[in-house]
């Protein structure tokens, strides 16, 4: 139908712009914090995506360490080194650059799990909530189960068991290991929402018509119900963000996450922490305060997009 | 009622045993079932006995209920990296991390409830919203980061609080408790509220949205109507509903307390189960997780029945079997 | 007409939401008055502003609601400028309130006794063994069969009639002078209306209350009401005896109103409808809020507002009222 080809591009501009005239993007720029929240959030999402080229050494040349610059204070301390802005760690590593290259590995492993949690739990959502019966029944319990569980022994056990199957591991191995374990903490969450909202769409009377004239389940799933669940699967999502930031920070400080060559900013604050007793404290707060700012941001852009979102509070 | 008893207690089954099918697989398939029981100093006698008296050839189902009912009784073999007896280590450490996990759970309910009532009473006031801005610093700090913030400030800084271990303990039977001693209290204060932190502000926060939609129900608003007095409407009134739904969520944080434990004990070095689950993992001694694990279902289970049974003892709707008329 | 002091007077009552997009107003000069021991009816289409009179008059206006103008008098005394405490003290003890579903009205964890006890001795000096003795009298009242053993029940155990009367039975449980009770019926199945709406009347009458009904149901309105008040866009449109009202309506709108209610009596070949709808808050017309829809209306009605003015036995807010000559 040649209407189709030409409404196609009117549609997205449309769309775009009642974005910004709508209810979202106005309560956005009323809102100083969540504004202060996005800048902040988008300053470290770029520091870390970037850090090659933003960051002002790089701490894993090891060509590139001198051992005598090891341990010293922030730059506005007395004996502070203005080329290491916030310090050196026990190896002359400068924090600043580390807390880049950790936030980077923080926030890949963080956004690949929700990924992949939304993956999963969306996938089992629609199946439970359309083909119903016993797989219903089955996926449901399965995630009453989970859902007793608090995340972190979930993580831990998938990857102690990780670890005991392949003990050595290579690196990318290990990543694999560690983004499965926080996913399967958080697919829950999508899986029943998706199954709700699937569950009512089925019973609509377009579906019905659809399935009458021989449209396959799949292409119903994914054209009608797909677009229906997105909006609270956002609203998870930023949840879940901060939520797997924080289980990889501790995974990592608990010294099973992330592998040693490629440190997240947990890994960074396990390590600082033994220099906390003897004074230096800098190698711990800065990574630990990257990390309250980002996942704070997070949060603080989670809970305005749900507000925003909540037909019941306009 | 008795049907409904009865029916948890079915599904309760259910997931033990689910849980123990896991611990199972981990034992037999990961890693290698004979070193897991004999440790890995058994001489190659041993094995072949063992082998033979596991009934290794056996079939398969025989070999689990063989391992349920070894479970049943608390035996999981030999850690592989202590050498010594799961069951002996667990015990040892077990009350280590209950005593932590309950004052940390009382901790969170004695607090939150109050500040959350608090914040729902005086919404829009300033105070309130600075509790609301500190909850979501509540949720956005990690479990190790309050630890390590509270040890910095508490004992490098001001030297009032010890930040290592457990501290003067007194032995009563099995049991050994710090609650007794002044120093066995002291140890217990940055880590019992370091694992308060989360739940506390999930406490306050849910309170405070409960107690929020509680007030805009219609039974309060007669309440209001008939002219009773603010402090029975909510307190006799909006504070027992908003309560009946915190008392399930509250319940089942007291697992999630044990489970977190094991953050904090890291953090504390706090020689409890979390400590050494944790060891574990970074070990692979397959028997501790599998015990660990299957102790922490357990304790789960009877956790959701006991509140299942506490709603019960609260809302008078489930309880009475008596028709309308 | 012999005229014994009001009880409830209202004067020029206007109630206010300000909002995102401007002040909404609810409730645009609203007078009125109930004698003692009256039953006034008040009645229209939904978000005609009946409930909100009930509750500004109650002082239970849900923020950011509120009362911007005009003065609410009970005995003679205001009540809509007083301090909360005092407020709180005339609810219940001199205004009772009835709302609408029984199932959320009341408390599920605590019994009806319980609730009932409560209410009476917040207002009344009596002991608890009295006040309790005094709940089992309202239940047996309201018509509650076994009321010693029911006083100890829970709201659960008790049917929606049932639940209703408990309801009417706490509301009168300080003996208050006025009730206000906000579509009493309308969450009840048809069969226990009429039971609920004849208590209702039975133990006012007994009490001596006066009572402002709001319902959008005329049938009711015709059984219980001495007079009747029709609302609009949050003005009255007619106010005066019900029987008048009913039979020999001035304003427009309840002309419209009762034509389109269908009767056993009569013959008649069609329902009469009127058409479009009532105007929302935001967009209510200049002049008379009914114009637009108004068979009879004239350029006065789009220029200047109507007050209330007697037409017979009843007053309506209309230039053009359909007098007593027109209708023959």
């Amino acid at each position: 139908m040649a209407v189709d080809a030409d409404s196609k591009p009117a549609a997205s501009t449309s769309a775009l712009r009642g974005f910004f005239d709508g209810d979202v993007w106005h309560s956005f720029r009323s809102s100083p914090v969540a504004m202060l929240a996005a800048v902040i959030a988008l300053v470290c999402f770029v520091c870390a995506l970037f850090a090659e080229v933003v960051a002002p050494h790089n701490p894993f040349d090891l060509a590139t360490l001198e051992l005598m610059d090891s341990l010293k204070p922030p730059s506005w301390v007395e004996g502070g080194d203005t080329r290491y802005w916030l310090g050196t760690d026990g190896q002359g590593r400068d924090i600043l650059s580390a807390l880049m290259y950790g936030a980077r590995i923080s926030l890949l492993v963080g956004i690949a799990s929700v990924l992949l949690s939304i993956l999963i739990g969306v996938s089992l959502g629609l199946l439970a909530g359309f083909v119903g019966g016993r797989t219903d029944a089955f996926i449901m319990r399965i995630c009453d189960v989970m859902l007793s569980f608090p995340s972190i022994l979930v993580a831990l056990m998938i990857s102690g068991v990780g670890r005991t199957l392949f003990p050595h591991a290579p690196d990318m191995l290990a990543f694999v290991v560690l983004v499965l374990a926080i996913a399967l903490t958080g697919w829950v969450q999508y899986a029943r929402t998706v199954r709700g909202s699937t569950l009512v769409e089925r019973n609509k009377e377009y579906v019905q018509a659809a399935r009458v004239i021989g449209v396959s389940g799949f292409r119903i799933m994914r054209r009608h119900v797909l677009p229906n669940v997105l909006g609270p699967v956002l609203v998870l999502a930023t949840i879940q963000i901060a939520s797997a930031i924080i289980t990889e920070a501790t995974l990592s400080f608990l010294g099973v996450g992330v592998p040693a060559t490629s440190p997240s900013l947990g890994t960074l604050i396990r390590n600082g922490n033994d220099y906390l007793f003897s004074g230096e404290w800098w190698i711990t707060a800065w990574p630990s305060l990257t990390l309250i700012l980002i996942t704070l941001s997070v949060n603080l852009l989670g809970d305005w997009l749900r507000d925003a979102l909540n037909p019941r509070l306009r | 009622m008795l049907v409904f008893i009865l029916r948890r207690l079915v599904q309760a089954l259910v997931v033990m045993l689910s849980v123990a099918f896991i611990a199972f697989m981990l034992f037999q398939y990961v890693g290698d079932p004979v070193t897991n029981l004999l440790g890995q100093d058994a001489t190659e006698e041993q094995r072949i006995a063992l082998r033979k008296d596991l009934g290794l050839d056996r079939p398969f189902p025989v070999q689990f209920a063989g391992f349920v009912a070894n479970a049943a009784q608390g035996e999981f073999g030999i850690s592989l990296r202590q050498g010594r007896k799961v069951s002996a280590l667990i015990g040892e450490r077990f009350p280590a991390t209950l005593e932590l996990a309950l004052v940390a759970g009382l901790i969170a309910l004695g607090l939150g409830i109050p500040l959350g009532v608090y914040a729902a009473l005086r919404r829009g006031k300033a105070s309130a919203q600075l509790l609301m801005t500190a909850t979501l610093f509540g949720v956005s700090l990690p479990n190790f980061v309050v630890g390590i913030v509270l040890i910095w400030v508490f004992a490098v800084e001001l030297k009032w609080l010890p930040s290592f271990g457990r501290g003067e303990v007194v032995a009563l039977g099995s049991w050994t408790s710090g609650l007794l001693t002044r120093d066995g209290l002291l140890h217990l204060i940055l880590p019992a509220f370091t694992l308060s932190a989360f739940q506390l502000t999930l406490i306050m926060r849910l309170v405070r949205a409960e107690m929020l939609e509680v007030l805009r129900t219609d039974y309060i608003r007669f309440a209001r109507a008939r002219g009773l007095t603010d402090r029975s409407v909510y307190f006799g009134h909006a504070l027992k509903n908003t309560l009946v739904p915190v008392i399930t969520i509250t319940g089942l944080q007291l697992g999630s307390l044990i489970a977190f434990a094991i953050i904090t004990e890291q953090v504390f070095q706090w020689p409890g189960m979390g400590l050494l689950f944790i060891q574990a993992v970074q070990f692979a001694d397959i028997p501790v997780m599998a015990a660990y694990l299957c102790l922490i279902s357990l304790i789960f289970v009877v956790i959701n029945l006991g509140v299942d049974l506490l709603y019960f003892a609260v809302d008078p709707r489930l309880r009475v079997e008596g028709k309308a008329h | 007409m012999a005229m014994t002091a009001p009880l409830l007077e209202v004067s020029h009552l206007r109630v206010e939401f300000p909002t995102r997009h401007g002040t909404l107003l609810a409730l645009d000069d609203i007078s009125f008055a109930i004698a003692p021991g009256e039953i006034l009816g008040v009645v229209g289409e939904s978000g005609a502003g009946k409930s909100l009179t009930g509750a500004a008059i109650i002082g239970l206006l849900d923020p950011p609601g509120r009362i911007a103008a005009g003065e609410i008098r009970l005995a003679g005394r205001r009540i809509d400028n007083l301090p909360y405490e005092q407020l709180r003290r005339i609810r219940g003890r001199e205004i009772g309130a009835v709302f609408q579903d029984p199932l959320t009205s009341l408390n599920p964890l605590y019994t009806v006794g319980r609730q009932l006890v409560e209410t009476i001795t917040t207002h009344l000096d009596l002991t608890a063994r009295q006040a309790r003795a005094r709940a089992i009298e309202l239940l047996a009242s309201t018509g509650i069969p076994a009321p010693e053993a029911r006083v100890d029940h829970f709201p659960h155990q008790f049917s929606g009639g049932m639940r209703q009367r408990v309801v009417i039975a706490l509301a009168l449980a300080a003996n208050p002078k006025l009730i206000v009770a906000d579509e009493p019926t309308t969450a009840l199945d048809v069969s226990i209306q009429a039971q609920i709406i004849a208590l209702l009347k039975k133990v006012c009458r007994e009490q001596g209350a006066a009572v402002m009904l709001v319902t959008h149901d005329m049938g009711v309105i015709a059984e219980t009401c001495d007079r009747v008040a029709v609302m609009y866009a949050g003005r009255i449109a007619e106010i005066g005896p019900v029987a008048d009202v009913i039979h020999r309506p001035a304003h427009p709108y309840t002309v419209g109103l009762m034509g389109s209610i269908p009767a056993m009596d009569e013959d008649r070949e069609r329902l009469l409808q009127i058409d479009g709808a009532m105007p929302r808050l935001t967009a209510i017309p200049p002049g008379c809020a009914f114009n637009p829809r108004c068979p009879r209306v004239v350029e006065r009605c789009r220029a200047e507002r109507p007050e209330l003015a007697q037409v017979g036995a009843t007053s309506a807010a209309c230039w053009r009222p359909v007098t007593v000559e027109a209708q023959r």
